[in-house]
């Protein structure tokens, strides 16, 4: 057993440098040679200023834009730090409801939203991914019947005919990798980028 | 349920098929301490280790010894994981300012990644430093997944080799799989995840002013050298606390099939080198085949359950089957395959938040990891699993016709049957025991998370997760407390060693053994018959033993809902 003791250390110690800090560290150096904009974060500008990440949904509340889906994550209660409360889109710290299907406050959560966004597209059925909040809470995409679905409310906020925002939601629509993998979406960050270009032309 | 959908399936399914031959002979020939195309430049690596170890490569040890120098290494493991986690506020790389975990956390934490579980009661954005996350945990990913392979490399020399009383050198194994095969496929693997989208960075989390005006910061760091080794080495502990559900751990959709595909590429490697060490390849594919029958069933209960979605939403007027903890990207398909396939191996990452999975398909996960994990399996200890039911499988076949069970020229006789129960017998006292306790302790029904008998599948999921070193969760269970981080911590030590221990007793019997030639009464273990046995045993085992329990959780949850029943919390 004592023989065990030295080979145990330095194989031990060896491998951790090796795979703890060699490793990761030439990793970072090579991709940030390499994929300098996803290496750190694919964030997105306009004019000139960083507006977010690509990838990382945001909260979006104002008519003028097209909206995310809901999203659970939460942030320190600043009175409590013990506690959390709702901070939609917290990009610090990520994750979802983790509501059950038998749960009411799920039901409930769902039928609330489902009436305030009837009142903005009355007699056209609500796609699901607008009710629902998504794994992470930083879903950046949309479905595109989700997108469409918000064109009415948007094109009226933006004094925009509804045909030209539909025509904008679809050039932004993503389809399946090699018609097959995933599914097909919208990123919204990205469409109201283009949305804010096309009131600016 | 699409064509789109089953396509997708159909095509992992032939990946899987088409990988495993491949990393079989290349994980053999690793093993078989031959020199690869990689030799040249890992080779004085490997040497130099070996020389400042005072470690003979030609000096292989028995069995005992093997699992001594595994514990040792296991011990050392654990202690700098825990030491860093305590002391990160005075290390570098530290831009978020992360200050010392708390004991209990620590611990939880540091048994988690040394078992290969991962189970996560941090959250690791908010939690752990830059430092943290690559020397504790990217290189505990590592290890634990090493060891998982190596511990399976020596229950395999067990029934391969005869009348010898070695299985292996533990040092050289352990360097040789690092060195040889996760190091060389995780760096391409892991540029391939940058370029995906996957931030690897040492930077400080990121301040973006959004279109609306509102301040947001972003939390970044070398996630991709960490995620490839979670996937790979079916670790599954998430860089951010969403896991693979996380748009920078998981940024689309080809990122996430090939997450999956690595998630089951080397423990479906090993079922071929199993094949190539007995000497016929298809004892390897009987096995694989007896995995592949029970994985294909989980998808397709998991895959209709979500994509019928929740009966209580869809009486809103609400169609489309279960969003609620999806993201749009990967939709019904991908996540519900991405929950069996990292519940069938022991990864336990997510990329839909299973909690809000419905009751049927969440069951589906919660089985996978009761039946031990053993299909496909975590790297090496799905392998391991599976030959212990194979040895009560043949057990049980020898019993019916009143012979001594054989299996690949070996004798089953009464220790290794023995020991092999003792292993599957620890699954349920752990998932089941603990269930059981902490029903009975206030505080830690009051961290239920949902109502009803919701509530209770999240602490039994709990449980499951922890003792099958999986490490998934259904989130909502507030698990960061003293009492689940110390009898959690329980859980994952004992079905961790608690299988390891029986199976390297087994391991160092069988090498010790004659190979008695194939007679016409040798029960076949390559064909229809065999995988049909195997499969059964293990269903039935894992039926009689977790029905009563998936009766109180998912299966009374799903009747409920059929009759309309919703629960409030009060």
């Amino acid at each position: 057993m004592l023989r065990e003791i030295r080979p145990a250390i330095v194989v031990l110690v060896a491998l951790t440098l090796i795979t703890g800090l060699v490793y990761p560290l030439v990793m970072t150096s090579i991709a940030q040679v390499a994929f300098p904009y996803q290496a750190n974060g694919s964030m997105m500008e306009h004019d000139g200023k960083a507006v977010g990440s690509a990838l990382i949904g945001q909260d979006f509340a104002s008519d003028k834009y097209f909206h995310g889906r809901p999203s659970a994550t939460t942030a320190p209660d600043p009175k409590d730090p013990t506690k959390a409360v709702p901070a939609p889109y917290n990009a610090a710290n990520s994750g979802g409801s983790n509501l059950g299907p038998s749960n009411k406050a799920l039901v409930d959560r769902v039928k609330n939203d489902l009436a305030k966004l009837q009142k903005d597209n009355p007699g056209t059925p609500v796609p699901i991914d607008l009710v629902t909040t998504s794994a992470s809470g930083l879903d950046p995409d949309i479905s595109p019947a989700a997108a469409l679905f918000q064109v009415p409310r948007v094109a009226k906020a933006r004094n925009l005919p509804e045909q030209r925002v539909r025509r904008l939601v679809e050039d932004n629509a993503e389809g399946r990798l090699f018609g097959l993998l995933g599914e097909p979406r919208v990123n919204v960050l990205k469409l109201n980028l283009a949305l804010d270009r096309l009131n600016a032309s | 349920m699409t064509a789109i959908g089953w396509a997708q399936i159909a095509i992992f399914c032939v990946i899987i098929i088409a990988i495993t031959p491949v990393l079989g002979a290349y994980m053999t020939r690793v093993f078989g301490g031959e020199r690869t195309f990689l030799s040249p430049i890992l080779r004085p690596v490997e040497a130099a280790i070996y020389k400042l170890g005072g470690v003979d490569e030609r000096h292989e040890q028995h069995a005992v010894t093997y699992t001594v120098g595994m514990l040792l290494f296991h011990v050392g493991g654990f202690l700098i994981l825990y030491v860093l986690m305590r002391v990160q506020q005075w290390l570098p790389f530290n831009p978020a300012g992360q200050r010392a975990v708390a004991p209990d956390l620590s611990f939880n934490t540091a048994v988690s990644f040394v078992t290969n579980t991962n189970w996560q009661n941090y959250g690791g954005e908010s939690t752990l430093s830059y430092l943290v996350q690559m020397l504790g945990l990217t290189h505990q990913n590592y290890l634990s997944a090493a060891t998982g392979i190596v511990l399976a490399m020596a229950l395999i020399r067990g029934f391969a080799r005869h009348s010898v009383h070695t299985v292996g050198n533990f040092w050289v194994d352990i360097t040789r799989c690092t060195l040889y095969i996760l190091i060389p496929i995780c760096v391409p693997y892991a540029l391939f995840l940058v370029w995906q989208g996957m931030p690897q960075t040492l930077g400080a989390y990121v301040d973006a002013t959004t279109l609306e005006g509102a301040k947001e910061t972003i939390a970044v760091g070398p996630v991709a050298s960490q995620v490839a080794i979670k996937m790979l080495g079916t670790n599954g502990g998430g860089f951010f606390n969403a896991n693979a559900a996380h748009p920078f751990e998981n940024p689309t959709a080809l990122s996430n099939f090939v997450q999956m595909i690595s998630i089951f590429a080397l423990g479906a490697g090993l079922t071929n080198v199993f094949g190539r060490m007995v000497g016929n390849q298809k004892q390897g594919w009987a096995i694989f085949a007896a995995m592949g029958i029970l994985f294909i069933a989980g998808v397709i209960v998991c895959y209709a359950a979500e994509a019928h979605g929740n009966d209580a939403l869809n009486a809103l007027g609400l169609s489309g089957g279960n969003m609620e903890g999806k993201e749009v990207r990967f939709g019904i398909v991908a996540s519900s395959l991405f929950a069996v396939v990292t519940t069938a191996a022991s990864c336990g990452a997510v990329n839909t938040m299973h909690d809000s999975l419905t009751a049927i398909g969440g069951m589906v996960p919660l089985i996978n990891m009761q039946l031990g994990e053993i299909i496909i399996g975590g790297v090496g200890a799905g392998m391991y699993g599976m030959l212990l039911f194979v040895i009560i499988a043949i057990f049980v076949a020898g019993l019916m016709v009143g012979r001594t069970p054989e299996y690949v020229g070996k004798k089953i006789e009464a220790k290794e049957v023995k020991m092999a129960m003792l292993a599957i017998l620890v699954l349920p006292l752990m998932y089941l025991g603990w269930t059981a306790v902490a029903m009975q302790v206030p505080s830690a029904v009051a961290a239920m998370g949902n109502p009803g008998p919701h509530g209770f599948t999240e602490v039994l999921y709990a449980y499951v997760s922890q003792t099958a070193n999986n490490g998934s969760a259904f989130a909502g269970l507030s698990g960061n407390t003293m009492f689940y981080n110390l009898t959690g911590a329980i859980a994952m030590l004992v079905g961790r060693f608690w299988m390891i221990i029986p199976k390297m007793a087994i391991a160092g019997s069988l090498a010790a053994k004659k190979s008695i030639p194939p007679s016409a009464g040798t029960f076949p273990t390559t064909g229809g018959l065999f995988v049909g046995l195997l499969v059964g045993v293990i269903v039935i085992i894992g039926g009689l033993t977790f029905f009563p329990a998936l009766a109180l959780g998912p299966i009374v949850e799903q009747l409920a809902q059929n009759a309309g029943t919703l629960f409030a919390s009060n």
